[in-house]
């Protein structure tokens, strides 16, 4: 069953076409990575497919519905949820607070305060904390606590591991891997390839806005999506195909 | 003396309550609403028609003219704050200026420059009082709205701090753009908010109206015991603008003792006083500030 459809999206900022024609189907329970150089438009997509970016032209579907024209607020509602790129913790805000205020969609389900405590042990003992004194670990942690505090069907994860430690990292995948186990759909935006090859079932890759690859992990070589990230393939093209 | 400083703590309660909806608004908004004081007044002449002309107790009209007060806050913010905040960060501030010249010229259109009085439409009350001692007796209506301020002050208190309603209004002052993500409506909490913040004001002119007289244009200066009172009191802080109320009053009531025309001007010296405080506490930028605007390091 396919959870998540993004058919033909144009997002724009202001004259810059981010996300150019973009098309590609999630499947329900799949994880998929989202792979590109800097600039190639994985943010925007991501924050297009949650509608902190309504597109230019082009749709979303959730299942058969089409969100395209939804605003954020009541997609929370319907089943997605980003974790932000850099986080945007409410940082005045306890811990506990950040997590009930992803609460407030108010979608039934398994998640609740005591389950992501589990999933995220490091959270117990800073609990009462402001999300603002937390280590960046920490706070990662409370980010997809936030997120999955809503109980959604697709979890949109934007570099989670940007600016923490390896070693963290490690710990943040592994707390990830229980709600990947639960059935829930998860796009991740991810830098580091091996990582993202390491967790994924499927990989999209993007190349200045476009899809320049897609296919399963297992038949893709780490080759080709090498290639595709930095946009050689282009200079293998025969000598007068090129335009 | 004594009797002075129970009378000023007092009136402190009343500033405190004018205070607690312009402190609210600039806490979880970072809008200075100049209608304040003039919104208020017109919550009072609400009050007095009802009692004027069809015999409704104020206290029974606060009944009608709160939820009005409310339904003008989600008004204002939908229509005029909102729509001023995409031009800019200040401009919500000069469009809260603008609306109280407007308010202030339809009260006046409407009501003539009549000075007017809620405290003829509750009896006895407007003037009982409490003997304490044999030198200190304290008016029971200034006791009410001392209750009312502190009831008022903890019940927002405690809206921001446990409810669900206070968490979405202050993750949507700290991000406006995030709260979207988590599924919060932020152009629906700041609406909530901007109503919160005219319950308070209706309540502010109920209480003026009844321990004293307005006319169309007493906006004015109630805008600036509760700009002072809430500064004082540090911006944001609910307890600090109960603290900031007393403390203008007891300024107040300070500079009458020394002179009789000492009254206001106890109370501004006490507002400069504490803001060049804080401008000049260690750790504030404003000295950094000041010396690069004059060319020094």
């Amino acid at each position: 069953m396919t959870a998540l459809r993004v058919a033909n999206l144009d997002v724009r900022h202001g004259l810059l076409r981010a996300v150019r024609d973009v098309s590609f189907t999630v499947a329900s329970g799949e994880v998929l990575a989202l792979v590109g150089a800097n600039g190639a438009g994985k943010t925007t997509l991501l924050r297009a497919i949650a509608g902190a970016h309504l597109p230019a032209s082009g749709s979303v579907f959730l299942g058969d519905v089409d969100v395209s024209r939804v605003p954020a607020h009541q997609r929370v509602g319907k089943g997605i949820a980003l974790v932000p790129e850099g986080r945007r913790l409410f940082a005045q805000m306890t811990v506990e607070e950040n997590l009930l205020i992803g609460r407030v969609s108010g979608r039934s389900g398994d998640w609740n305060v005591d389950k992501v405590l589990e999933a995220f042990p490091n959270l117990v003992k800073r609990f009462r904390a402001k999300a603002g004194t937390l280590s960046g670990g920490e706070q990662q942690a409370t980010a997809i606590g936030r997120a999955l505090m809503s109980n959604p069907d697709i979890l949109l994860l934007d570099e989670v591991s940007l600016g923490l430690s390896p070693l963290v990292v490690d710990r943040v995948y592994e707390s990830l891997r229980g709600s990947m186990t639960v059935g829930t759909t998860i796009v991740l935006v991810e830098q580091d390839l091996s990582r993202a090859l390491a967790v994924a079932s499927r990989v999209v890759c993007m190349l200045e806005g476009s899809v320049v690859l897609e296919g399963q992990v297992a038949d893709t070589s780490r080759e080709k999506i090498t290639e595709a990230y930095f946009g050689l393939h282009r200079s293998h093209q025969p000598p007068g195909a090129a335009a | 003396m004594m009797n002075a400083i129970v009378q000023g703590v007092l009136l402190g309660g009343y500033y405190a309550l004018i205070a607690s909806g312009l402190s609210f608004m600039f806490s979880v908004m970072r809008i200075i609403n100049l209608a304040h004081g003039s919104l208020a007044v017109f919550a009072a002449y609400l009050l007095f028609i009802l009692a004027d002309s069809y015999g409704i107790s104020p206290f029974l009209g606060l009944l009608i003219v709160l939820p009005l007060m409310a339904l003008l806050g989600w008004a204002l913010q939908r229509f005029v704050l909102e729509r001023a905040a995409r031009a800019g960060l200040l401009v919500p501030i000069l469009a809260t200026f603008g609306l109280a010249i407007v308010v202030d010229n339809l009260l006046f259109e409407q009501f003539g420059a009549d000075t007017r009085s809620l405290a003829p439409y509750i009896g006895d009350l407007s003037f009982n009082s409490w003997q304490i001692t044999d030198d200190i007796s304290v008016g029971q209506f200034a006791v009410l709205t001392f209750v009312a301020a502190v009831a008022v002050l903890t019940l927002l208190q405690v809206i921001l701090s446990f409810t669900p309603l206070g968490r979405a209004i202050r993750a949507t002052s700290e991000d406006a753009d995030t709260v979207g993500l988590v599924g919060i409506d932020a152009r629906k909490v700041n609406a909530i908010a901007t109503a919160i913040a005219l319950v308070t004001v209706g309540l502010a002119g109920a209480a003026l109206g009844l321990r004293a007289t307005f006319d169309p244009y007493a906006g004015e200066p109630q805008l600036l015991f509760a700009f002072e009172a809430a500064v004082i009191g540090g911006a944001g802080s609910v307890w600090g603008t109960l603290a900031g109320g007393i403390a203008l009053a007891l300024g107040q009531a300070l500079g009458a003792e020394i002179a009789p025309q000492g009254f206001l001007i106890g109370g501004h010296v006490v507002f400069l006083v504490v803001l060049f405080a804080r401008l000049f506490a260690p750790g504030s930028t404003f000295p950094a500030m000041l010396r690069r605007a004059v060319g020094r390091r």
